[in-house]
C-alpha cells in the first residue's frame, strides 16, 4: 500500500504535535498519541476494504490543505453573511467558523439552567472529568483511520450538555461555516450528552462561504441515557468543491429515543458513517437520510446500527434523487445480536436515477443471530411511474411539473420523519427549489445573493 | 406459547446422514500434494492434448499467486492445499467402461444405495445420468438414444477426446482460470465432469443428470461441468452430490460454465447433499463452488434452482451473466443449515444486454448453531437499457444459537433500470403454530407444514422427480431442529 497520502499527515503530525496540543485541552490531547499509533498503521482506507467500498479517501486527502492549527481567529461576522434561520421556528442559534465556536453572538434567549452549548475545549478546561467520562469512548481510533484521523488533529468543536431530566423546549440551530482564502481543512470534533430523561432537538446546517476547496472531517459522538429524547437534523448545503467526511456515534441506553436525518440538498462528496449502538432495553431509532445530488456530487452513507439487547426497535429510510453524472451509495447493515431476542427492524433504501450516468450503489443487509426477531430490508433503484406521469399529463400537468411533482413525492417520505412543523416547511421549500434548478442555497446566504 | 423440543424434533435433527458409507473400491490415488509435477501427471493420466495442459499449467502458475479470500461471512480453518490428493480414479481403467458390466459391482452398489438408477430401470425414469465418483466420470448412461438426437452428454474427458474443437471452444469462456482463487485451482487440477452440447433446434428429450460423489479418504474433488446449449434449444440438467461421513473435512471445488445461445433455455438444478459434518460439526464437505452461465444470445434463458443442505461450508454464487438482448434468468435456492454448517450462497446477474430481466428468490432456513448468509449482485450496465430486477430473500431462524444474515449489493449504472431488493427474516410465529394447532394439528406437524410451504416456491421448480428427493432431504436436515 502506498503510503503517500499518509505521509504528509505523519509528518505534520509529528512536526506539530506540540502546537495542536497547546491550542488545545488537555482531555483532548491525551488520546492523540495512540490515534497517531492506530492511524499510522491503518493508513487511509482504500476501496479495497468494504466498508469504504464506494469511495476512494485517500485521493482527498493528497492536496495540500491548509490547517489552521495555530488557531487563529478568522474575521468573520455570521449573522451578517448569514441569515438562513427558519421561519416560523424559534431556535437557540449558535454558529461555528471551521472548528471554533463564535463566542461573539449569544442567542437571545438563555437556555435552561445547567445546560452547556459551546465550545468542546472550553468545556474540556472547566470540567475536565466529565468531558473525560465521554470523549473518544465511542469512536474507536483502532477502528476507523477517519476517526483515529480526526482524534489526532481535532482542537475544538462543540459540546452539549443536558442535566437530567432537564427538557430543551426550543430546538437548538447549530450553523458550521467553512471560512477559508486558500485551501482548506477542518477537523472539528462535537461531544453530546444528555443525561438520563432529559430531552433536546439539534438542526445543524452546514455551508461553506467561499470558493475554495474545502476538507472537512468531523467525528460526532452521541451519548442518549435512559428515556432520553434525542433529535439531530443534519443539513448539508455546501459547494461542489468541499469533501466532507462525518462519523457519527450514538450510544443508547434503555428506553431512549433519537432521530437522526441528514439531509444532503447540494455537496461535493460527502461521507456520512453512522453507526448506532441501542445498549439498552427498549431503545429506540429512527435513522433517515435524504439526498440530492447532480453534476459530479458523489453522497456515500454508511450506517451501522447494532442490537445489542433485546426489545429495541430501529426504523431506516434513506432515499435518494441522482442527476447528471451523480453517485450515490448506500451500506447500511443492522446487526442483531445473539439473545437480543424481540427486535424490531426496518430498514428501506428507495433511489430514483434520472440519468444514464448517474449511479446507485446499494447494499442493505442483515446480520442476525436471534430468532425471536422481526427484521426486513428493502432496497428499490427505479424511476418515475410512468402511469403515474401519464395520468398527470391527461390533466392537463406537463410532463416537468408531474415529474417535479413526483419527486417532491419521493423525498417528502423522509422529510416527513421530521418531528419540527417549522423545519418541514422549510425543507418542503429548499427541496423543491432545489429540484427547480433556482436556488442551490437557501435564500438569505451571502453568497447566494 | 412455547414450542417444547419433542421428539419429532428429535428424530429429525439426529437423523444421521443416511448416505454416509464409504465403498470397497480399488481406487487409484495419487500422492498428495500439489506443483507442477502433480497438474502434468493429472494431464497425462488423461491422456490430455498439449493445450489442455498449457491451460492447466497457466490456471495453476496464476492460482499461486493467489491468496484464499476472506471476504465470505464463513469461519473457514486453514486448508492446507498440500494435504490433499488432487486425483483419485476409481475405474482404474484406462479406458471407460463400455457396458455395465465392465463397471466394478462395488461401484454399482454404491449407486444403488444412493438411489441412482443407473441401469436399465432408469429407462422408466427416463433420466440419462453421468456419475462421477471421487475425480473420475464411472458411466454415462443412454448416451446412444442421446446421440441419435446428435445431443453429446459424456464425461468431459471423454469429450476431450471426441469434441475438441467444442470444448477448447467453450472451456473457461464464463468461468476464465483467473476468476477466482478456487476457480483457478480447479482449472489447474480438473480431473473430471460432465459435458453436454444440444444442438441447434433440440429439444432435449429427457433430464440429464449427473451424481458426484467423494469416496476415497483425503482427496479432493474438482469436476468441471460445461453445458453448450446451442440455438433454439432446450435442456433441464440435474446434479446430486453425497459423500461419506469422516472426520475429516474434504474439499470440493467444482466449475459449471453454462453458455446459453440464440433462443435456447437451460434449466440447471442441484440438490447438494454432501456430508455436513456431525453434531459436534467434525468433518463434512468444504463446497467451494463457482457456477456461471452466460446468456449470451438473445431471447435466451437460463434458471438456476438448488436446494443446498450439506457441506460443512458452502460458498456458492450461481451466477448469470445476461450479455444476449431480451435474455432472462432466474435464481431459485433454499439453503438449509443446521448443527455448525455455514453457507455463504447466493447469486450474481450481470446485466449487459438490452431488456434483460432476472429473479432471484432465496430461502435461508438455519437451525442449530448454523450460520446461513445470502450474497447478492445485481449489476446494471451502462448499455443495459431496460433492465428489469427482482430479488427477494427470506431467512427462516429455528433456534436462537444460528444466524442469517443478508449481503445484497445493487450496482445501477443505467436510468432505466428497476431493481427491487426485499428480506425479511423471522421465525415461526407462534400464531401459525397456534392456529395449525386449533384445527388439530400436532406442533411437530405444524413446524413441517410450515417449513414445507416456506420452501414450496422453490421446490416447485425443481423437476419432478428432483422435487421429491428435495423434500425428504429438507425434513431430513432440518425440520427437526424446531425447538
Amino acid at each position: 500500500m502506498s503510503m503517500k497520502a499518509e505521509q504528509q499527515y505523519i509528518d505534520l503530525f509529528t512536526q506539530c504535535e506540540a502546537m495542536i496540543c497547546r491550542q488545545s485541552a488537555d482531555v483532548l490531547n491525551a488520546p492523540r498519541a495512540k490515534a497517531f499509533a492506530d492511524f499510522e498503521k491503518l493508513g487511509f482506507p482504500t476501496r479495497k476494504q468494504e466498508k469504504y467500498k464506494y469511495t476512494e479517501v485517500s485521493k482527498y486527502f493528497a492536496p495540500d490543505y491548509g490547517l489552521n492549527l495555530n488557531r487563529l481567529e478568522f474575521p468573520v461576522n455570521p449573522y451578517e453573511v448569514f441569515k438562513c434561520d427558519v421561519p416560523n421556528m424559534s431556535t437557540s442559534l449558535y454558529f461555528v467558523v471551521n472548528d471554533t465556536f463564535d463566542k461573539h453572538v449569544h442567542p437571545s434567549a438563555q437556555l435552561a439552567e445547567g445546560v452547556y452549548f459551546g465550545s468542546l475545549k472550553d468545556m474540556a478546561e472547566q470540567h475536565p472529568d466529565l468531558v473525560r467520562k465521554y470523549y473518544g469512548k465511542l469512536a474507536d481510533t483502532s477502528k476507523d483511520a477517519l476517526a483515529a484521523f480526526n482524534t489526532m488533529f481535532a482542537q475544538d468543536g462543540v459540546c452539549m450538555y443536558v442535566p437530567k431530566n432537564v427538557v430543551l423546549e426550543r430546538p437548538i440551530q447549530l450553523v458550521n461555516i467553512l471560512r477559508a482564502d486558500v485551501d482548506f481543512m477542518v477537523n472539528r470534533r462535537v461531544l453530546i450528552i444528555l443525561e438520563d430523561g432529559a430531552q433536546a432537538k439539534l438542526l445543524v446546517c452546514d455551508h461553506a462561504m467561499d470558493d475554495v476547496n474545502f476538507l472537512s472531517t468531523q467525528v460526532v459522538e452521541v451519548f442518549a441515557g435512559e428515556n432520553a429524547v434525542f433529535d439531530l437534523y443534519e443539513l448539508e448545503e455546501t459547494h461542489n468543491s468541499t469533501v466532507r467526511f462525518n462519523n457519527l456515534y450514538v450510544n443508547q441506553e434503555a428506553g431512549s429515543n433519537v432521530l437522526l436525518n441528514g439531509m444532503t440538498l447540494h455537496n461535493g462528496t460527502t461521507r456520512n458513517t453512522t453507526e448506532v449502538t441501542l445498549a439498552g432495553r427498549g431503545a429506540e431509532i429512527s435513522l433517515c437520510g435524504m439526498a440530492i445530488a447532480d453534476q459530479n456530487e458523489q453522497v456515500d452513507n454508511h450506517t451501522f446500527i447494532d442490537h445489542k439487547v433485546p426489545d429495541c426497535t430501529s426504523n431506516e429510510l434513506f432515499k435518494y434523487v441522482l442527476d447528471d453524472q451523480a453517485v450515490g451509495a448506500f451500506a447500511g447493515k443492522v446487526l442483531v445480536r445473539e439473545g437480543a431476542q424481540h427486535t424490531s427492524s426496518q430498514q428501506t433504501n428507495r433511489n430514483l436515477c434520472a440519468t444514464r450516468e448517474a449511479r446507485m450503489y446499494t447494499q442493505p443487509q442483515l446480520e442476525i443471530y436471534a430468532d425471536d426477531v422481526k427484521c426486513s430490508h428493502g432496497a428499490t433503484v427505479g424511476q418515475l411511474d410512468e402511469n403515474a406521469l401519464f395520468y398527470m399529463q391527461q390533466r392537463g400537468i406537463s410532463l416537468k411539473e408531474a415529474r417535479l411533482l413526483l419527486m417532491f413525492a419521493f423525498v417528502n417520505e423522509v422529510i416527513d420523519h421530521i418531528r419540527m412543523d417549522a423545519l418541514k416547511d422549510r425543507l418542503h421549500l429548499l427541496v423543491e427549489k432545489r429540484f427547480r434548478g433556482e436556488l442551490n442555497k437557501c435564500q438569505g446566504c451571502a453568497i447566494c445573493k | 406459547m412455547q414450542i417444547e423440543p419433542n421428539k419429532y424434533v428429535k428424530e429429525l435433527t439426529q437423523a444421521k446422514y443416511k448416505y454416509g458409507f464409504t465403498t470397497d473400491v480399488h481406487t487409484d490415488i495419487i500422492e498428495k500434494g500439489l506443483n507442477e509435477d502433480v497438474v502434468r501427471l493429472i494431464s497425462s493420466k488423461k491422456g490430455e492434448p498439449d493445450w489442455l495442459l498449457e491451460f492447466r499449467l497457466k490456471a495453476f502458475r496464476y492460482w499461486q499467486t493467489l491468496e484464499m479470500p476472506t471476504w465470505a461471512h464463513l469461519n473457514i480453518p486453514e486448508i492446507d492445499y498440500q494435504a490433499i490428493s488432487y486425483y483419485a480414479d476409481p475405474t482404474k481403467k484406462k479406458e471407460g467402461p463400455k457396458s455395465l458390466d465392465e463397471v466394478d459391482p462395488e461401484l454399482l452398489k454404491t449407486f444403488d444405495k444412493l438411489g441412482i438408477p443407473l441401469e436399465e430401470r432408469m429407462a422408466l425414469s427416463g433420466m440419462a445420468v453421468d456419475a462421477v465418483m471421487d475425480s473420475v466420470s464411472v458411466k454415462t448412461t443412454f448416451k446412444e438414444t442421446l446421440m441419435e438426437k446428435g445431443i453429446i452428454f459424456c464425461s468431459i474427458s471423454e469429450a476431450v477426446r471426441e469434441h475438441p474443437d467444442l470444448v477448447k471452444k467453450y472451456l473457461g469462456s464464463v468461468v476464465g482460470y483467473r476468476d477466482n482463487f478456487f476457480a483457478a485451482l480447479n482449472s489447474a487440477v480438473f480431473s473430471d465432469g460432465s459435458f453436454v452440447y444440444i444442438p441447434k433446434g433440440v429439444r432435449c428429450p429427457m433430464e440429464l443428470s449427473t451424481y458426484f460423489r467423494i469416496n476415497a479418504a483425503n482427496t479432493g474433488q474438482f469436476e468441471r461441468t460445461l453445458i453448450v446449449a446451442d440455438d433454439d434449444s432446450y435442456v433441464s440438467y440435474l446434479e446430486g452430490c453425497t459423500a461419506p461421513m469422516r472426520d475429516e473435512n474434504q474439499l470440493h471445488a467444482a466449475i459449471v460454465e453454462i453458455v446459453v445461445l440464440d433462443r435456447a433455455e437451460v434449466k440447471y438444478s442441484t440438490v447438494q447433499n454432501w456430508y455436513p459434518g456431525d453434531a459436534e460439526g467434525k468433518g463434512g464437505v468444504y463446497n467451494f463452488v463457482t457456477k456461471r452461465g452466460n446468456c449470451k444470445g438473445v431471447d435466451s434463458k437460463l434458471s438456476w434452482t438448488q436446494v443446498e443442505t450439506g457441506s460443512a461450508i458452502t460458498w456458492k454464487y450461481p451466477s448469470c451473466i445476461l450479455s444476449g438482448d431480451n435474455s432472462t434468468a432466474e435464481f431459485y435456492s433454499v439453503a438449509v443449515t443446521n448443527n455448525y454448517q455455514q453457507a455463504d450462497t447466493g447469486t450474481k446477474m450481470i446485466h449487459l444486454g438490452k431488456n434483460t430481466r432476472s429473479t432471484i428468490v432465496s430461502k435461508g432456513i438455519s437451525a442449530g448453531k448454523s450460520q446461513n448468509s445470502y450474497r447478492g449482485l445485481v449489476r446494471v450496465a451502462e448499455k443495459a437499457d431496460n433492465a428489469r430486477n427482482y430479488s427477494q430473500c427470506d431467512s427462516l431462524l429455528l433456534g436462537s444459537h444460528c444466524g442469517a444474515h443478508t449481503f445484497p449489493y445493487m450496482d445501477i449504472h443505467n436510468e432505466t433500470a428497476v431493481v427491487e431488493h426485499e428480506a425479511t427474516t423471522s421465525k415461526i410465529s407462534e400464531d401459525q403454530i397456534f392456529y395449525c394447532n386449533q384445527r388439530g394439528i400436532s406442533t411437530e406437524d405444524a413446524v413441517g407444514l410450515i417449513v414445507n410451504g416456506y420452501a414450496k416456491e422453490v421446490l416447485n421448480k425443481l423437476p419432478m422427480e428432483f422435487a421429491v428427493e428435495a423434500q425428504k432431504l429438507l425434513s431430513v436436515s432440518l425440520e427437526g431442529s424446531v425447538g
